[in-house]
C-alpha cells in the first residue's frame, strides 16, 4: 500500500478578498521508502500540499479530495486519532530552523517531549532516545542541554531533523529544509537525509524551488505550477530532459559550471508566478510561456503520459505529444 | 604579494584593498582573542569587471565589501574606491558611497513598507543632492532596471510588488546614483531560483551600458559562473584563491575551491567532498594553514605522503601564482 496519496486534492484558502485556490486536483502518490520531490516557485502551493497532508491549514480552509495516509484518509480522523499519526505516521521539518524550535527550551527537552506525548517512557528512557536520535543526526548528545540559539544553522535544523525522526515515521515532509543554509552545510543536511532515507527506508517527501537539489534527493519528481501538477517524471529525466516549457525554464536557471552555454548568460523565467485568485485564463502559465500558441490561450491541458510506456512521465502542455 | 602576481585583467584599477585588517572585540588589538573577520586581504578590481566574492557563512565576505563603504573600519592597511581612500571623514564618505553603492540580499528588508517605490529610489538622489529632475531621474532608473511602464510603479509600496520587482527596485535606486562599483551581498539568494537569472543578466547589463564594476558576494558557485570574470574563495578572512572564472572553477587549485564546487549540485564529474563541521571561530585561527583543520589533502594522508604535512599545520601559505592571473595560498 501507497504511503501516501493525494487523490484530486484542492485546497482553497478563505480571505477577506474572496476564495484563494492554493492546490487544484493534485494526485501524488509516494510508496514505502520512495523519495518524491516537489517544485515550484513561491506560490505555487506546494507547501500548502505539505500543511494540508498534517491537516495543519488554517482553520476554515476548504479541502476537496482525500488525503490517505497509509490508506487512511486523514480528513475522516477524528482529533485523537490524528494526533497519533502526527509524528509517528507522517514529520514535517520546517524550513526556519529558528523559528520552529521554542527558543527558552533546551533541545533535548523538546525531542523528549515528542517522544513522552507519544509513548509511554519514562524520563531516563526519553533522554536515552533524545541521545541517540542526536549522535544520529551527527550532533553530540551532550548538546542536548543546549537552548537553540547556541547552535549554529546548520546545527539547528539538523535538531529539527531528530525531532522529526522522533517517533518513527514512515514519511518524512521535508519543506524547503536546506533553503537558508550554506552550501556546504546544505550538501552535510541532503547527505544526512540522504543516510537516513536508506537505513531507514524513510518515504520521503521533498519540497524546494531549488530544482537542482532535488534532482540529487530525489527518484521521482514532480514540478508545480499555479496549483497543478504541470511533469512528472524521474528526477534525472524531468532536470536533464523537461517536456514541459515551465519545468524548462526551472531547469535552465541552474547553470551547468564548466558549461560554455550558460557562461555569461544568466538564464531565468520572465515576469512573476499568477496571483492565484485571479488565474490566467486557459493554461496558467500561457503568459510567462515563449512557446505558447493561440490555443493556450483557452484551452487548459490536462497532465497525460509522455514518452515511452517504460518511462514515468507525465506532462501537461499543448506541445508534448501524449502516449 | 606583489600586485602584478595577482594579475588585474586590465591596468584600469577601480578598486583597491591593500593589507586590510577588520577586527571585532577584545579592543580590535591584533592580540588573540579578538575576531580577526576579515584577516589580511590585497584585492584589486578593474572598472567594467564584476568579480564574485565566494565562501561559507563567517568567511569575512560581507565584512570586506562593507568596510569598502567605511560600514567596518580598518584596523589595519587601505581601501581606495575610484581614487578615493575610505575614512572617517563624514564628507569624503559621503562622495565615496555615492560612487560604491550596495544591494543588499533581502529586498523586503532593505525596502521602508511605508515609502513608496518613488520614495525608495528618490531618497538616494536627494542624500546625494543629485541635479536635475527627481521624477525623471526615478522613472529612467526604474525603467533601466526592467519596471515598465515606470509610473505604473511610481505610487506602490514594496509590498504590493513580487521579491523579484522589489530586488529590481533597490538596484534601480542604486543605479539612479550614477555608481562605479555596485557591491552586492547575496543579490538573488532570497529570490526564487526561476527568477534569479533575469537579476543577475539586469546587473550585468549594467556593466555593458554603463560600466559599472561589481563585487557580487555569494555562496553560489553558479551565480559567478553566470556573470563574474573573476573568483575570489574567501575562507576565514583571507583570500585563498582568485582568478579568472573559468580557470578557477574548471581547475581549482585550492583544496577548499575543490571542496566547494564539488557539492554544487550543476557541478558534473567531481567526487562529493563534504567538509564535516563548520568555519571555524575566527577569534581561534587555527595554526599554519589556516584551513588544515578541515582540510581533506591532510585528512586523507596525502600531505604526508608528498611530505608537506608539517608545513600545513605549521606554515601560513600566502598566494602563489599558478597560471597568468590565477593565484592560490596552499602548500600544495
Amino acid at each position: 500500500m501507497s504511503i501516501l496519496e493525494l487523490r484530486d486534492l484542492s485546497v482553497t484558502y478563505r480571505t477577506e478578498g474572496g476564495d484563494v485556490p492554493a492546490v487544484r486536483g493534485v494526485n501524488l502518490t509516494i510508496e514505502a521508502g520512495d523519495t518524491v520531490g516537489l517544485a515550484g516557485e513561491s506560490g505555487c502551493g506546494k507547501s500548502t500540499i505539505a500543511g494540508a497532508v498534517l491537516r495543519l491549514l488554517p482553520a476554515g480552509t476548504r479541502v476537496d479530495g482525500q488525503v490517505l495516509l497509509d490508506g487512511e484518509d486523514v480528513y475522516q480522523m477524528n482529533p485523537g486519532r490524528l494526533r497519533a499519526v502526527r509524528w509517528t505516521s507522517a514529520a514535517i521539518v520546517f524550513q526556519g530552523a529558528l523559528h520552529s524550535l521554542n527558543p527558552v527550551h533546551r533541545v533535548g527537552a523538546q525531542i523528549a517531549e515528542a517522544i513522552r506525548v507519544h509513548g509511554s517512557v519514562d524520563g531516563r528512557a526519553a533522554a536515552t532516545r533524545v541521545g541517540e536520535l542526536l549522535e544520529q543526526v551527527g550532533i553530540p548528545a551532550s548538546r542536548a542541554s543546549r537552548y537553540p540559539h547556541q547552535l549554529s544553522g546548520g546545527q539547528r535544523q539538523r535538531v529539527l531533523i531528530a525531532l522529526a525522526l522522533a517517533c518513527e515515521p514512515k514519511l518524512l515532509i521535508a519543506d524547503e529544509p536546506t533553503t537558508a543554509l550554506d552550501v556546504m552545510v546544505q550538501a552535510q543536511v541532503l547527505d544526512l537525509l540522504a543516510s537516513l532515507q536508506r537505513d531507514h527506508g524513510l518515504a520521503m517527501l521533498f519540497i524546494t524551488h531549488d530544482l537542482s537539489v532535488l534532482t540529487h534527493a530525489c527518484r521521482r519528481l514532480a514540478v508545480m505550477y499555479a496549483g497543478r501538477i504541470v511533469e512528472t517524471g524521474l528526477g534525472v529525466d524531468v532536470f536533464r530532459d523537461p517536456q514541459h516549457p515551465y519545468s524548462r525554464a526551472l531547469a535552465g536557471a541552474f547553470p551547468t559550471i564548466g558549461d560554455p552555454s550558460s557562461r555569461l548568460r544568466p538564464s531565468g523565467l520572465a515576469g512573476d508566478p499568477p496571483d492565484p485568485s485571479a488565474l490566467p485564463t486557459g493554461c496558467p502559465f500561457h503568459p510567462r510561456c515563449t512557446v505558447a500558441v493561440d490555443a493556450c490561450r483557452t484551452t487548459d491541458v490536462q497532465l497525460r503520459p509522455v514518452g515511452s510506456a517504460s518511462s514515468e512521465a507525465s506532462a501537461a502542455c499543448v506541445h508534448v505529444e501524449p502516449r | 604579494m606583489s600586485p602584478d602576481a595577482q594579475g588585474p585583467p586590465t591596468t584600469d584599477t577601480l578598486v583597491s584593498v591593500r593589507g586590510a585588517h577588520v577586527r571585532f572585540g577584545a579592543g580590535r588589538g591584533a592580540g588573540t582573542g579578538a575576531v580577526r573577520a576579515v584577516d589580511g586581504v590585497d584585492l584589486e578590481v578593474a572598472r567594467g569587471e564584476v568579480l564574485a566574492l565566494v565562501g561559507e557563512s563567517g568567511c569575512g565576505k560581507t565584512t570586506l565589501i562593507r568596510s569598502m563603504i567605511g560600514l567596518e573600519p580598518l584596523a589595519e592597511g587601505s581601501i581606495a574606491v575610484d581614487g578615493l581612500e575610505v575614512t572617517r571623514n563624514a564628507r569624503e564618505l559621503r562622495a565615496l558611497r555615492r560612487r560604491a553603492q550596495m544591494i543588499f540580499q533581502d529586498p523586503t528588508g532593505a525596502l521602508n513598507p511605508r515609502h513608496t517605490i518613488f520614495e525608495a529610489v528618490a531618497e538616494g538622489l536627494r542624500i546625494h543632492r543629485v541635479d536635475g529632475d527627481e521624477t525623471e531621474l526615478v522613472t529612467a532608473a526604474l525603467a533601466s532596471a526592467g519596471l515598465r511602464p515606470p509610473e505604473r510603479y511610481l505610487r506602490r509600496f514594496p509590498h504590493e510588488l513580487s521579491g523579484g520587482q522589489r530586488q529590481r527596485v533597490l538596484i534601480a535606486a542604486a543605479m539612479a546614483l550614477d555608481p562605479v562599483v555596485l557591491l552586492a551581498d547575496e543579490p538573488v539568494a532570497s529570490l526564487d531560483a526561476s527568477i534569479r537569472g533575469e537579476i543577475l543578466a539586469l546587473m550585468r547589463s549594467y556593466v555593458d551600458t554603463h560600466g559599472v564594476s561589481i563585487i557580487a558576494v555569494t555562496h553560489d558557485l553558479g551565480l559567478a559562473w553566470n556573470i563574474a570574470d573573476r573568483v575570489a574563495v574567501m575562507y576565514l578572512g583571507r583570500i585563498v584563491e582568485l582568478g579568472p572564472t573559468e580557470e578557477v572553477l574548471a581547475d581549482p587549485q585550492h583544496p577548499y575551491t575543490r571542496a566547494l564546487l564539488s557539492v554544487v549540485p550543476e557541478t558534473r564529474g567531481l567526487e562529493q567532498q563534504i567538509l564535516q563541521g563548520e568555519t571555524p571561530d575566527p577569534s581561534r585561527m587555527p595554526a599554519g594553514c589556516r584551513f588544515h583543520p578541515r582540510c581533506p589533502v591532510v585528512a586523507s594522508g596525502e600531505a604526508a605522503r608528498l611530505g608537506i604535512e608539517a608545513r600545513c599545520r605549521g606554515e601560513d601559505p600566502v598566494l602563489t601564482q599558478r597560471s597568468a592571473g590565477h593565484t592560490a595560498a596552499c602548500h600544495l
